[in-house]
């Protein structure tokens, strides 16, 4: 398995508080790599580290075997892409028009978009199911439709990593289900490394080959759901009463939240 | 009936730049044309057709007029609406405000207090007026983002109020100055507050065309950059645009344009407001067609409105700047109600 990403030692601050603190960790190619942790652990930080947003105090980050710094802003966009935690309200472009915007890092400075950009951008669009949107308004759209656009425009990237920084917060089952899947689709059929934050354990299990549990900025665990989801480990990250069982569905952890009325049961 | 034939094949882009740029370049042509034939002298539109295609048996005083004192102003006005529309079309786009425009944001009054500086201090109008220009549109263009970004945001609102305020500042110090020291090299009061081009002499007009091509030609090579920024800075970063380097190349540029138009025009208000709305009406947000369109359709807007400030009855003549307030002041608060929303 040939790596694509690798994070060593990396250190960051705002100020005087630390963010990350020493994260080291690898993602191979076709990985679906899930990093989770409480509010305030460090994920969105790690995720602009990586895609090169946020120049870290210390410590390094290698994409397919070349340091971060030694990349172009147009090499590096290229072979990651990011599906931001958020993005303006005010978007005036079509759906269209933002999927096709993914072509850009692959277009000169005065290049316009040829027919082959138009056909991965609607190849794109129908992999998210946005297609029929196409004409449509960013700004008119769901919560779940808009989402579905920006995995669209960073599928259209074509790239080798993609970032995702918590994708299903505020959706809906299906909505969430649907993105999760698209995902596997992705690193499976194109062996596109998959780099999302999530907050939502039981789906990291389900769909992750290892996780990566951090808090205050270092990593506390990593490794496959089973190393990782471990009743102490979550008690100590967490600071909360969890229930660890396993899921009937797939051999992996399953995790229930104990109300605090309810921890006498246990 | 374009969204028919648009719906399966989408049109080339670069049909659609060039169809909207020969609309655009056409209507400039027209209002050229109508700004040479219109104004205080009244030519016939034959006549001056004639004029210009160089036919023989014309009157060679009318002739002289033309080219002397009719093609200077309307070659002004078309590179000062040039500059200030795309100007505007800049600072909505990098600030994502639709608000923002170079007269209301300061600049333009920043500009003004720079040049009529130079002019005191005696410095000739190339290089030495039109860098105290430059230096004073960045300095109250660095001023308004100072003021207006609180922390991390800029808040709508703060900085259309931080470049009202900085150009009620600098209006107040033009006219300071001008009523101070009576200096014959600085027109007048008149002339730097409304704007106005009836001062347009053909030598400065062509160094200003010179000096405002390598500008329009920058900012068209970032139109798509321009695109992805609307994006948020984050994605724009992640689809390979420097965001740092883009913007302040941008500002630069624009502030360096503006000023250079400021010097000859005197403060034109709302120009750079009309054009771009309009045009973002008509052909949606893509920068790559705004940026050219919003160049001619500028140079245009301007002749025009230059036109009727000439053609109006007035005691002596109206300045320019009259009747782009009149319409862009409404479309102002206009477009502030929307904002709002």
């Amino acid at each position: 398995m040939r790596e694509s990403l690798r994070v060593s030692e990396l250190t960051h601050a705002y100020g005087n508080r630390t963010v990350l603190d020493r994260v080291s960790f690898s993602v191979e190619e076709g990985e679906f790599f899930i990093v989770i942790g409480p509010n305030g652990s460090g994920k969105t930080t790690l995720v602009k580290a990586v895609s090169g947003a946020l120049k870290p105090k210390g410590g390094g980050v290698e994409i397919l075997g070349r340091s971060l710094g030694d990349y172009s802003h147009r090499a590096l966009s290229r072979i990651v892409a990011l599906v931001p935690q958020t993005v303006p309200a005010d978007i005036p472009f079509t759906v269209e028009e933002v999927v096709l915007m993914g072509r850009s890092p692959h277009l000169g400075l005065l290049e316009l978009e040829k027919r082959t950009d138009q056909e991965i951008a609607l190849q794109a669009m129908q992999f998210t199911r946005v297609e029929h949107l196409a004409r449509r308004r960013l700004d008119e759209l769901s919560q779940g439709e808009r989402q579905r656009v920006l995995i669209a425009r960073a599928v259209c990237q074509q790239p080798r990593i993609i970032l995702l920084d918590e994708p299903t917060a505020s959706l809906d089952l299906a909505h969430q289900l649907l993105i999760m899947d698209l995902m596997e689709d992705l690193r499976h059929g194109e062996r596109v490394s998959v780099v999302m934050v999530s907050h939502d354990l039981n789906l990291a299990c389900l769909y992750a080959d290892r996780l990566l549990l951090m808090k205050g900025g270092q990593v506390m665990s990593v490794g496959t759901p089973d190393e990782v989801v471990e009743f102490h480990m979550l008690e100590k990250t967490y600071g909360c009463v969890l229930l660890v069982d396993r899921n009937p569905l797939k051999d992996v952890p399953r995790v229930t939240l104990v109300p605090k009325r309810l921890t006498r049961v246990l | 009936m374009e969204a028919e034939t648009t719906a399966d094949h989408p049109r080339p882009l670069m049909r659609r730049i060039m169809g909207v740029s020969l609309v655009m370049a056409l209507l400039l042509a027209v209002a050229a044309f109508l700004g040479l034939a219109a104004g205080s002298s009244g030519f016939a539109v034959g006549q001056v057709a004639a004029i210009l295609w160089d036919q023989g048996g014309v009157d060679p005083i009318m002739a002289d007029i033309i080219w002397r004192l009719s093609l200077p102003r309307v070659l002004l006005a078309s590179l000062v609406g040039a500059a200030l529309s795309l100007g505007g079309l800049v600072f909505q786009a990098l600030l994502r405000n639709p608000l923002a425009e170079p007269y209301i944001l300061g600049i333009s009054g920043g500009a003004a207090v720079g040049a009529i500086a130079g002019i005191l201090l005696g410095f000739a109008r190339f290089p030495g007026v039109s860098l105290l220009a430059f230096a004073g549109s960045m300095a109250t263009l660095l001023l308004v983002l100072v003021i207006s970004s609180t922390g991390k945001a800029m808040r709508k609102d703060g900085l259309i109020l931080a470049g009202v305020m900085v150009n009620a500042f600098c209006s107040s110090v033009i006219m300071f100055l001008v009523s101070v020291t009576q200096d014959s090299r600085l027109y007048n009061i008149l002339f730097w507050l409304m704007g106005d081009l009836s001062m347009a002499d053909a030598g400065q007009t062509f160094i200003l065309g010179w000096a405002m091509i390598p500008c329009f030609a920058g900012i068209m090579v970032l139109a798509r950059p321009m695109n992805l920024l609307l994006m948020g800075e984050e994605m724009a970063a992640n689809m390979g645009v420097n965001v740092q380097a883009v913007s302040v190349t941008l500002l630069v540029v624009t502030s360096f344009m503006v000023s250079a138009a400021v010097c000859h025009s005197g403060l034109l208000g709302f120009v750079g407001l009309v054009m771009p709305h309009l045009l973002r009406l008509g052909f949606g947000p893509d920068h790559r067609l705004l940026v050219p369109a919003s160049l001619l359709g500028g140079g245009a807007y301007l002749i025009l409105c230059d036109l009727l400030a000439r053609s109006l009855p007035t005691q002596g003549e109206m300045p320019v700047g009259v009747i782009t307030a009149m319409i862009g002041a409404p479309l102002f608060i206009f477009l502030l109600q929307r904002s709002r929303r």
